[in-house]
């Protein structure tokens, strides 16, 4: 008791409490400028965001298993091949085995549909809800993160992850068909051949349209994510969209709402194997991944900015 | 002189006079700002916004569902003080806590911190505040020393190149050095604590919001704190410091505010609410109505007798005087004892009802 009292009077003393103290005066320990942003702040928020999603176990198992599928694929093809195959999968197996390359691009038709949404869904699904349930969300934003500003971070981080993931499955499929089978000039899906290098290019274009697509993509499970605390739901909403859609768009009767769909676009990554390159389709394709990405941004930003953050 | 610092004496001397003229002022009747059901609740006295840390008018909060957590709340907070938020659990503290904070949009009313009206202000606000609000909460798989880095990258104020220092620092401040390279999902309760009050002294702040921070600690982890706080309030921070404990409250704050359902019942510094309650003289004897009759006869105020004791306030009648009129008189003293009241004594006599601090 006697320390508060001490504390009390030495309070009116030096005029702490209530003292009409200017500018500076209670201030002496905090500079005036403290709270002054410094150059490169969000380079610095993004880095690590970027270093939390690329060393956290979940993640890497995930690019993991992204870079297991194209290598699996690839020894059966080399075992199948060996026996010989017929009919449609006979084409391809011959195509795979004729040139390595092409791995690249068989590898992508399995993973699009629904891996890599799955990949791509659980890091941008879990950027708002993750952290509101862990509870570090009202931290970052006490800290003060910003709103705007935090969920561009995670946008970015999130779409760095989509084109990674997309990469690793190329790179893992290039260097399996490297591996297993031989290398030369490419017979693309309109019967014309390219040299080694151009076919590089065109799997990059084909890695570049897809990460677009996981872009859009992980603007709805952004979206997704800013209306939850948990990060599951997020995760499964998004992926269940995914899924709903691909099956809806085979429905022939619904096929009115298939130029709406982001699923309908995601496989048009094959244009990049068409003499020449089918760029209007596949503009089409990133047109419908922007309006995507500027509807479901806008949404999640207008969620975000409202949202009382409880948790 | 614990906030003094010798280039600041002649503007803290000046500041003196104003405060003399301002207790004054605020300390009518009880020296209690008793705002509930007074028409000053629209309009706290003193002290003036400018000297505040925290002001909110009016500041409510309804959540869905049509529960109102916060209702019209006056809170002045003055700069340098250690403010004491008080009240028992789901009256509404940390709700007011995060709408300083600018986590949870208030319904009506509003706020300001550091002299920035919130929401505008909140950019430049927040870097000169560090909080914890609703315990810790941290990346599990983060080292506490890899958790301090993620939340120094998220304020825009914080340099990098300073950042290993202070990270150190903040660590070394609440004891956890050691600990700094363990992960945090192995930390104790108490560790978990500690880190969150770190995370909040990463940079020198103006104002530190603490929300139950010594909830989950032993004693003297509860000690440190304490210790703590009144460190980081000689530095000149004005530290907001939410208790369920009033006696936590008692012994590190120069003010406080009582919470009830969301509604303040009682404000002011910790010195006048104390100040404003007399204390007593209290005896002990077989002979209690005798004892309460020379009591009265010396002239002091509410005089009672009971079972084996008699009481009076004192006023400016001396102690020794009244033991000396008792034991001329054969009074048997049994024994005597001058008694401040506890706050909580000047809470049941203000409010007119017990102070459950557990809800
Ligand atoms: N997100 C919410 N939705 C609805 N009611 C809430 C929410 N958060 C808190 N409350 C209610 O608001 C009241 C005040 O809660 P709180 O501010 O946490 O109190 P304290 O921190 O003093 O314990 C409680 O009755 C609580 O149930
Ligand atoms: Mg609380």
């Amino acid at each position: 008791m006697s320390t508060v009292e001490a504390r009390a009077g030495a309070e009116i003393v030096t005029g702490g409490p209530g003292g009409p103290a200017g500018p500076g005066a209670a201030r002496a320990a905090v500079p005036r400028d403290a709270g002054r942003r410094v150059r490169g702040n969000t380079w610095r928020l993004l880095g690590s965001e970027v270093g939390l999603t690329f060393r956290r176990p979940r993640n890497l198992v995930m690019l993991a298993v992204l870079a297991l599928v194209p290598a699996v694929i690839g020894v059966v093809l080399r075992t199948v091949s060996a026996g010989g195959a017929e009919g449609d999968a006979g084409a391809i197996i011959g195509a795979v085995a004729g040139n390595g390359m092409l791995l690249a691009f068989v590898s992508l038709f399995v993973l699009v549909p629904l891996l890599l949404p799955v990949a791509v869904a659980v890091v941008a699904g879990d950027a708002i809800a993750g952290e509101a349930s862990l509870g570090t969300l009202r931290y970052l934003l006490a800290a003060p993160a910003g709103r705007t500003r935090l969920l561009a971070v995670k946008y970015v981080n999130a779409v760095v992850f989509g084109l990674a993931a997309t990469a690793v499955v190329a790179a893992s499929a290039l260097v399996t068909g490297f591996a297993l089978f031989p290398i030369g000039p490419v017979t693309l899906l309109s019967g014309s051949t390219i040299p080694v290098a151009e076919g590089m290019l065109r799997v990059l274009i084909a890695v570049a349209y897809v990460g677009a697509g996981m872009a859009a993509l992980s603007a709805l499970a952004l979206a997704v994510s800013t209306l939850t605390e948990a990060p599951i739901g997020a995760i499964a909403g998004t992926v269940v969209f995914v899924i709903l859609t691909q099956v809806l768009s085979t429905i022939p009767q619904l096929a009115v709402i298939e130029p709406y769909l982001l699923t309908s676009y995601l496989p048009r990554f094959d244009g990049a194997l068409r003499d020449p390159v089918a760029t209007e389709e596949m503009t089409r394709g990133l047109l419908a991944f922007a309006a995507h990405i500027a509807v479901c941004g806008s949404f999640a930003w207008a969620r975000f900015h409202s949202r009382d953050v409880t948790s | 002189m614990s906030t003094a610092k010798p280039g600041e004496t002649p503007l803290l001397a000046g500041d003196r006079g104003t405060v003399g003229t301002a207790v004054p002022a605020r300390s009518r009747g009880t020296g209690l700002d008793e705002v509930r059901g007074t028409s000053e609740g629209a309009s706290p006295p003193s002290p003036p916004a400018q000297d505040c840390s925290i002001v909110t008018r009016g500041l409510t909060k309804r959540f869905r569902g049509g529960q109102v957590a916060v209702d019209d709340l006056h809170l002045a907070v003055p700069r340098g003080s250690v403010f004491g938020f008080l009240g028992p659990n789901g009256s509404g503290k940390t709700t007011t806590i995060r709408m300083l904070l600018g986590l949870v949009t208030p319904t009506s009313g509003g706020c300001e911190v550091l002299g920035e009206e919130l929401p505008g202000g909140l950019g430049a606000a927040l870097p000169r505040v560090g909080a914890v609000v609703e315990g810790p909460a941290f990346y599990p798989y983060l080292s506490g020393a890899a958790n301090l880095r993620r939340f120094d990258a998220a304020d825009p104020a914080a340099d990098r190149r300073t950042a290993p220092d202070r990270i150190g620092a903040a660590l070394d401040r609440v004891g956890l050095s050691a600990a700094a390279g363990k992960r945090y999902r192995a930390y104790s309760l108490g560790m978990r604590q500690r880190l969150a009050i770190a995370a909040a002294l990463l940079r020198p702040r103006d104002l530190l919001i603490l929300d139950e921070p010594t909830n989950g600690l032993d004693p003297q982890g509860t000690r440190e704190v304490r210790a703590l706080v009144r460190e980081i309030a000689a530095d000149g921070t004005t530290v907001f410091v939410s208790s369920h404990l009033l006696a936590e409250v008692e012994q590190m704050c120069t003010h406080i505010a009582v919470m009830r359902t969301g509604r303040l019942v009682a404000q002011g510094p910790l010195a006048e609410l104390r100040g404003g309650a007399a204390p007593r003289i209290r005896i002990e004897t077989p002979d209690a109505a005798r004892a309460a009759a020379v009591l009265g006869r010396l002239g002091l105020a509410a005089v009672r007798a009971g079972e084996g004791e008699a009481s009076a306030e004192p006023g400016e009648v001396p102690t020794e005087r009244i033991c000396a009129e008792l034991v001329g008189d054969g009074v048997a003293v049994r024994g005597l004892a001058v008694q401040r009241p506890s706050l909580e004594d000047v809470f049941v006599r203000l409010t007119g009802e017990g102070f459950d601090v557990d809800g």
